[in-house]
């Protein structure tokens, strides 16, 4: 019988005191608090919260283990459905998956299944089974393009398999968006990161990183001349959107990219490390997404006033709930309804300001938001001497533009059916660079229907 | 790791350094440049490429050292490594793509100033193997300070230009193209790469000659693969990324003034850092955390 308590709270750092550091803001349950939540858990005859899990993990399950103490179980019950809980635990929008569909969320509190799978994941990255998982070679080779969430489950499901895994980063650590996009205060890269991709080498893939697909290799050399049987590409959303507007090109305007990755990829927070960063004394946000969020809070942690400016209301912010709580809490200044047409400059070329327009909602757009419409007369500026552009990603032409007979969308995404499979034989996609921007558990859950797509294919090539 | 296998000093500060680098090796094209990484705690930084050989796996780097990040990259010596060696990055020079017939029937003026010299050579190497007639102009503030003569000499006709006139034309490389266009010379296209100062003036002289000018502009990067934008420059009034969509760019349309402000976005923070290592240098320790 579950019981009827409220929801056991997660321990986190002060927030004046995490608004000044780049520890991770949340510590995690502990086996106590984690079997007291558990035993929240109804373990639904038809649990909706496994229909709402983008790769169906069967979490009433893995709960009951975590109850009884069973965190081996647990973690393998987990593991036939993802690869990485602890990422996942950390970074998806539960409340608009498992934990929004959970019944207890209708009258209460629903089951936090995402700090569950947190604690599952990181006890079994402390605690799990790391012997020799090796399996027997099954005398193929893969090549995987990206280290990101979708390379990772791809790379992991087919070492698994017995294949021969190669995977090729263009940056100089592996891990994609989880190294240069999140920031440690989220998602800790030595600890939890590192480790995560450490259990794939004990499988046996390997990694070459500086090696940047469509210019270093192509898919046809891949395939071609270093004998791959087959390629997955998994290069991800890439490519930063700006506005277009009148003084984007200012000095102290960047991409949310650029900033997150000096902070996360390059440390530039930490005086060790040789490259700079600038957040100045006051970084205003444009956007409402995660990395939006994630910027906000990096500028504060940089010792900026930081604001974000997001031209629809509260309730359309698209970043998960518990960011935009974490950065409320840590002091960002939230301007809803607000939308920027021009970044004013001093006459050296520094942003000074950001003018503004305000904003109304309108009508429903074709996404079902109701669409910001400009309110007449409301031009106003807000002083600033960064401007980070939140806007959203694109993807990177350059695999597309390298691999001939490889289709692509109008958006410049890879065009693969839902096992990945593209229209070139033996090439896979999946993730953000067929999708567009999404998240690392939709990526993910693509890289394994990828890679069983993949063993499909070259088993039935022999 | 990618392993120094030679390195020598061709003018004060100037380092040339051959990297073990196959992959690169093999891919690159003139044009192109990587971006090179120290040690665990260094900066990317884009460097163009000087020299390759695909057959034996070695790409040439030449760094001129003036801040933290490209000292320790000479400080490295041979039988040490990079870290990091990404490449070949960016597009190649357009040229490269077309047919060899239409390019023996034009004449190439290439001017390279300063280092910019370096990723002169591998164009004009590229082209005088095809059997296409180039010439160059290498300028420099003093003698001692041009680098690839004797190189660029076997491969292209060479002038050269020095701001003291200490060797060759005395004055700047403007006054020297003006001086062999008056003179008669005929080109049909001219390649400009250097400091950004350079290429402006060199651009706006060729303007006045209507002389098609390409530069490869040198922005600041931090991944070269397109993803942070930090390497932004506004060419025909359109934003465009140096790293995937340059480097090379038609000089006419390049807003020269907007890319040397970009350039200087860091160099306060910049300063600060070489000033924190000098420091470091001489031994210093700081105890209340200034250096952090």
């Amino acid at each position: 019988m579950a019981n009827k308590i409220a929801r056991v709270a997660c321990r986190e750092q002060d927030p004046k005191v995490r608004a000044t550091n780049f520890e991770e803001v949340c510590y995690g349950y502990n086996l106590e608090e984690a079997q007291l939540e558990a035993s929240r858990c109804l373990n639904c005859k038809n649990p909706r919260c496994v229909a709402q899990c983008p790769v169906s993990i069967s979490i009433p399950e893995f709960i009951g283990h975590v109850l009884k103490g069973e965190l081996q179980a647990a973690a393998d019950t987990i593991a036939r459905d993802s690869s990485l809980p602890s990422v996942c635990g950390r970074v998806c929008p539960q409340e608009s998956q498992c934990e929004g569909a959970c019944i207890l969320g209708i009258k209460g509190e629903p089951v936090a299944i995402g700090k569950l799978e947190r604690f599952v994941g990181d006890w079994k990255i402390e605690h799990g089974r790391t012997d020799d998982q090796r399996p027997t070679p099954n005398g193929h080779r893969v090549a995987i393009i990206g280290s990101g969430p979708s390379g990772l489950a791809c790379a992991g499901d087919l070492a698994k398999l017995g294949y021969e895994v190669r995977v090729f980063e263009a940056l100089h650590k592996v891990g994609g968006v989880l190294v240069y996009g999140i920031p440690e205060f989220r998602l800790p890269k030595e600890r939890i990161v590192a480790r995560e991709i450490d259990s794939l080498r004990r499988l046996g893939v390997v990694f070459e990183t500086d090696t940047i697909a469509g210019r270093t290799v192509t898919v046809d050399s891949l395939l071609d001349e270093e004998g791959y049987d087959a390629v997955f590409i998994g290069s991800g959303a890439g490519l930063p959107r700006f506005m277009g507007i009148d003084g984007e090109n200012l000095n102290g305007v960047v991409s949310a990219n650029e900033f997150l990755t000096r902070a996360n990829l390059m440390h530039a927070y930490d005086g060790e490390y040789d490259t700079p960063i600038y957040a100045g004394s006051r970084a205003v946000v444009v956007g409402g997404g995660n990395v939006a969020m994630d910027a906000v809070r990096t500028a504060k942690r940089l010792g900026a006033e930081a604001t974000i400016v997001y031209r629809r209301s509260e309730v359309e912010l698209p970043a998960r709930v518990e960011e935009v709580h974490h950065a409320k809490e840590e002091g960002i200044e939230f301007r809803m309804l607000t939308n920027p047409i021009e970044v004013l400059g001093t006459d050296k070329g520094w942003v000074r300001a950001v003018r503004c327009v305000e904003m109304e909602l309108g009508e429903p757009d074709e996404s079902g938001r109701r669409s910001p419409v400009v309110k007449e007369d409301s031009e106003f500026e807000i002083e600033c001497d960064v401007v980070i552009m939140a806007l959203g990603t694109s993807p990177n032409p350059l695999i597309a533009a390298t691999t001939e007979g490889l289709e692509t969308n109008r958006r410049g995404c890879i065009v693969a059916d839902d096992e990945g499979r593209t229209s070139r034989e033996g090439v896979f996609a999946g993730g953000d660079i067929v999708t567009g921007a999404a998240t690392v558990i939709l990526a993910m859950g693509a890289g394994r229907r990828a890679a069983k797509a993949i063993d499909y294919y070259v088993k039935a090539k022999k | 790791m990618y392993k120094i296998l030679y390195k020598r000093e061709l003018a004060m500060g100037i380092w040339e350094m051959r990297i073990e680098a196959p992959r690169v090796a093999r891919a690159a094209l003139p044009g192109q440049f990587v971006i090179v990484r120290a040690d665990e705690h260094g900066e990317r930084i884009p460097l163009t490429i000087a020299d390759y050989d695909s057959e034996e796996g070695w790409v040439t780097i030449v760094t001129q050292a003036i801040g933290v990040s490209t000292r320790k990259v000479v400080a490295l010596e041979e039988g040490e490594s990079l870290i990091d060696f990404a490449g070949p990055l960016g597009r190649p020079s357009d040229f490269v793509k077309e047919p060899i017939e239409e390019l023996r029937k034009r004449r190439f003026l290439f001017v390279a100033g300063g280092v910019g010299t370096a990723p002169v050579y591998p164009q004009v190497k590229w082209l005088s193997e095809r059997g296409v007639e180039c010439e160059v102009i290498i300028g420099a503030k003093t003698k001692d300070m041009l680098i690839f003569t004797e190189r660029m000499s076997a491969v292209a006709k060479v002038h050269i230009a020095t701001d003291d006139g200490s060797a060759g034309f005395k004055g700047m490389v403007t006054a020297l193209i003006r001086e062999l266009i008056d003179g008669g010379a005929k080109y049909d296209e001219a390649v400009a790469i250097g400091p950004m100062i350079m290429m402006k003036f060199v651009t706006l002289t060729t303007r006045e000659y209507n002389l098609k000018t390409t530069v490869s502009l040198n922005a600041l990067m931090v991944d070269g693969t397109g993803m942070c934008g930090a390497c932004r420059v506004t060419v025909g009034g359109r934003t465009r990324f140096t790293c995937v969509d340059g480097p090379e760019f038609d000089a006419f349309e390049v807003d020269f003034d907007e890319a040397m402000r970009r350039q200087g976005m860091y160099r306060s923070l910049e300063e600060r850092a070489n000033a924190i290592a000098a420091e470091r240098a001489a031994g210093h320790k700081c105890r209340v955390g200034l250096d952090k």
